[in-house]
C-alpha cells in the first residue's frame, strides 16, 4: 500500500500539493484525475522520490521513501513522467534493458533478456527495437519508455499521463496491459489520467484532485457522477450507461 | 522512411572502430617517433617519449573530464573549459603568486603544489557547479552565457592580478600557464599519470551508473541510482582531471568539446565504456598526429594549440547554430 502523511509541495508562497494524506491500496488500477494544475503530477513525483517534500512522508509498504535506499526501492516501485528527453543516441532495446539496471546492475543476465523480449512484446516494439530513440514518433517512444518501466518488473507501477501522444489502439492496448497487470500479476498501478473515460473504464480506484487537495476519491462508479466530476471539472459533464459501463459526455 | 533512416546506420561495429582508431593512434605515435630522427636514438627516444607520454596524458585527461561532465549536464555543447573551469584553475594559480610570490611558487615541491591546487579546485568548481546547474531551469543558451561570463571574469581577475606583481612573479606564473602541449616536466607527468590512473579505476567502477545517468535525472532515480552522489563524484573526478590538464598545458577551451563530438559521432552508442576510450584516442590521435603534421608540414610555423581552438571553436559555433536539440 502506498501511504501519504500530510504531504505537502510548495514554490515559493505557491502551494501546489496542499497537506495530502491518502491511501491508495495494493493490487489494482488506481487512477488520479484532476484539471491542470491540480498537483496530480507532483503528488506522483514525490511518492516516486523524484521531487523532495515541503512535508510530510510517504510509505510504500511501510519503506520511508526519502529514508530507504534508492536500489532498494526501485525493485518495488518504478515511475515514469511525462517528458522524457534523452540526450545520448540509444536503441529501444537498450533502453529498455536499462529497467533491469535495479536488478543485475548492467549486466544483463538470461532472465533479464526474457523480461526485455517479453516489454518488447506487450508493447508491440519488435518492428522498432533496433530502432535509435530519435528516430521514433512521439507515441512510439512513449510506449518505448513504458516497456522499459514494465521490464524493471517492479509491484509498484507509478504512470504520469502514459497515454500522452497515443493513438486509440495504442491507448487501449496499453490500458488493457495495466489491467492485466494489476489482475493477472497482482501489480499495483497508479496512472494520472486526463480522460476521464478511461479512467472510469479500465480503474478499480479514482482519486480527484483539485487545487493541490484530495477532492473526491472512491471506487470508480462512486465517482464517475455528473455531480461529482462537474464540482471537480467546474463544467458540465454528463454520464451515461453505455454496455453496463459509465461514460462521461462533456462535449459542445 | 523508415527503411531508408535504419540503412543510414553505420556497417562497421563501435569495436571495429575502437580497433581502428587504436591503429591511427599507433601509427602517429611510431611517425611523431621515427618521423626526422637524425642522430642518436638513445637521446632521440626518450626525448620524444616523453613529449608523447605528456601529450597522451593531456588527452586523457581532457577526453574524459569533457564526456564526463557532458552526461552529468545531459548536453553535448558545454564542456568544462567553456565553463570556465580551467581559467578557475589558472586564477587559483595566480592568486597563490599573488600572495606568496612567485619564489615561494616555484620552491614548493610540485607534488605538493598540485595536491593542494587540485583540492582547491574540486572545493570552487564543486560550489561553482551547484549554483549553475542546482536550479529549476537549464536553458542552456544561458549556461553557456554565464560560463562564458565566469570564464571572462576568472580571466580578467586573473590578469589584474598579474599586472600588479612584479615582472619576475610574472614571468615564472606566465612560464606555468601558456598553453603548450610539449611540456616535459617529469615531476608534473608523473603526479598527473598517478592521478588518471587513479581516476581511471574510479570511473571504470562508475561506468554501468553513468551509462544510467545518460538517460536523465528522473530515469536515473527510478532506475536506484543514488543521483546526487553519483553525481557529486563525476565533479570531484571533472575537477581533478581538468587541474592535471590545466597544470600540463594550461588553459585550452575547445578541445575537449572537439574529441567528445567526434567521438559520439564515430561510435553512435550510448555506452561510457566505448565513449571513453574513443575520446581519449581521438584526443592522441589529434595531438600526436597533429603535432607531427605541424612539425613535418608546416616546419613549426605555428602552433598545435592555436590550430585545435581555431577548429574546435568553429565546431563550436556550429553546434550552437545547429540548436541545442542534441
Amino acid at each position: 500500500m502506498i501511504r501519504t502523511q500530510s504531504v505537502s509541495r510548495s514554490y515559493g508562497d505557491n502551494l501546489v500539493v496542499d497537506n495530502v494524506t491518502l491511501d491508495i491500496p495494493a493490487r489494482g488500477v488506481t487512477s488520479i484525475i484532476g484539471p491542470n494544475g491540480a498537483g496530480k503530477s507532483t503528488l506522483l513525483s514525490m511518492v516516486s522520490r523524484l521531487l523532495d517534500m515541503s512535508a510530510g512522508s510517504v510509505t510504500i509498504d511501510g519503506m520511508d521513501v526519502t529514508k530507504t535506499p534508492s536500489d532498494v526501492l526501485a525493485r518495488r516501485l518504478s515511475i515514469l513522467r511525462q517528458d522524457n528527453h534523452i540526450s545520448a543516441r540509444i536503441t529501444v532495446r537498450d533502453l529498455i534493458g536499462f529497467g533491469r539496471y535495479p536488478h543485475s546492475k548492467g549486466r544483463l543476465t538470461v532472465e533479464d533478456r526474457s523480461h526485455i523480449d517479453k516489454a518488447i512484446d506487450y508493447l508491440d516494439l519488435g518492428a522498432l527495437s533496433d530502432r535509435f530513440l530519435d528516430e521514433l514518433s512521439g507515441g512510439q517512444r512513449q510506449r518505448a519508455f513504458v516497456a522499459m518501466v514494465l521490464a524493471q518488473d517492479t509491484d509498484y507501477v507509478l504512470l504520469d499521463e502514459p497515454l500522452n501522444n497515443l493513438d486509440m489502439k495504442h491507448a487501449m492496448g496499453m490500458m488493457k496491459l495495466m489491467r492485466q497487470a494489476a489482475s493477472e500479476l497482482g501489480k499495483t498501478v497508479v496512472l494520472v489520467l486526463h480522460d476521464i473515460n478511461f479512467a472510469s473504464w479500465y480503474s478499480d480506484y479514482i482519486v480527484a484532485m483539485k487545487d493541490g487537495k484530495v477532492a473526491a476519491q472512491g471506487p470508480g462508479p462512486e465517482m464517475i457522477r455528473p455531480e461529482v466530476l462537474s464540482e471537480i471539472y467546474e463544467m458540465d459533464i454528463k454520464v451515461h450507461e453505455i454496455g453496463g459501463q459509465l461514460i462521461s459526455v462533456y462535449y459542445g | 522512411m523508415a527503411d531508408i533512416r535504419a540503412q543510414a546506420t553505420p556497417v562497421i561495429s563501435p569495436r571495429q572502430v575502437l580497433i581502428i582508431l587504436a591503429a591511427l593512434a599507433a601509427v602517429s605515435i611510431v611517425a611523431f617517433m621515427v618521423i626526422g630522427a637524425k642522430g642518436n636514438w638513445s637521446f632521440i627516444l626518450p626525448f620524444r617519449g616523453a613529449k608523447i607520454w605528456s601529450m597522451a596524458t593531456i588527452g586523457t585527461a581532457i577526453a574524459i573530464a569533457t564526456v564526463l561532465f557532458q552526461t552529468i549536464t545531459a548536453n553535448r555543447i558545454l564542456t568544462p573549459s567553456i565553463m570556465g573551469f580551467d581559467a578557475l584553475f589558472a586564477l587559483v594559480r595566480t592568486v597563490q603568486v599573488f600572495f606568496l610570490g612567485g619564489l615561494s611558487y616555484a620552491m614548493l615541491p610540485d607534488q605538493l603544489q598540485f595536491t593542494y591546487e587540485t583540492a582547491v579546485m574540486v572545493g570552487l568548481s564543486t560550489l561553482l557547479f551547484r549554483w549553475l546547474f542546482g536550479r529549476a531551469s537549464r536553458d542552456l543558451y544561458l549556461l553557456v552565457l554565464v560560463g562564458i561570463v565566469f570564464g571572462v571574469l576568472f580571466r580578467s581577475l586573473g590578469g589584474l592580478m598579474q599586472r600588479l606583481i612584479n615582472p619576475n612573479d610574472f614571468a615564472v606564473l606566465q612560464d606555468s600557464l601558456f598553453a603548450s602541449f610539449n611540456t616535459t616536466d617529469q615531476t608534473l607527468l608523473g603526479i598527473s599519470t598517478i592521478a588518471i590512473a587513479g581516476v581511471g579505476i574510479w570511473v571504470w567502477r562508475l561506468l554501468p551508473a553513468l551509462d544510467v545517468l545518460n538517460l536523465g535525472r528522473d530515469t536515473a532515480i527510478n532506475l536506484g541510482v543514488n543521483y546526487n552522489h553519483t553525481v557529486s563524484q563525476v565533479l570531484v573526478i571533472v575537477a581533478i582531471l581538468v587541474s592535471v590538464s590545466t597544470a600540463l598545458v594550461g588553459p585550452v577551451t575547445f578541445f575537449g568539446l572537439l574529441v567528445a563530438n567526434l567521438a559520439y559521432l564515430v561510435i553512435r552508442s550510448h555506452r561510457h565504456i566505448l565513449i571513453l576510450p574513443a575520446a581519449i584516442l581521438i584526443s592522441i590521435i589529434t595531438l600526436v598526429g597533429g603535432q607531427v603534421v605541424l612539425e613535418r608540414v608546416f616546419g613549426y610555423d605555428t602552433a598545435l594549440a592555436i590550430i585545435i581552438e581555431f577548429v574546435g571553436g568553429v565546431v563550436f559555433i556550429a553546434m550552437l547554430l545547429r540548436g541545442s536539440r542534441t
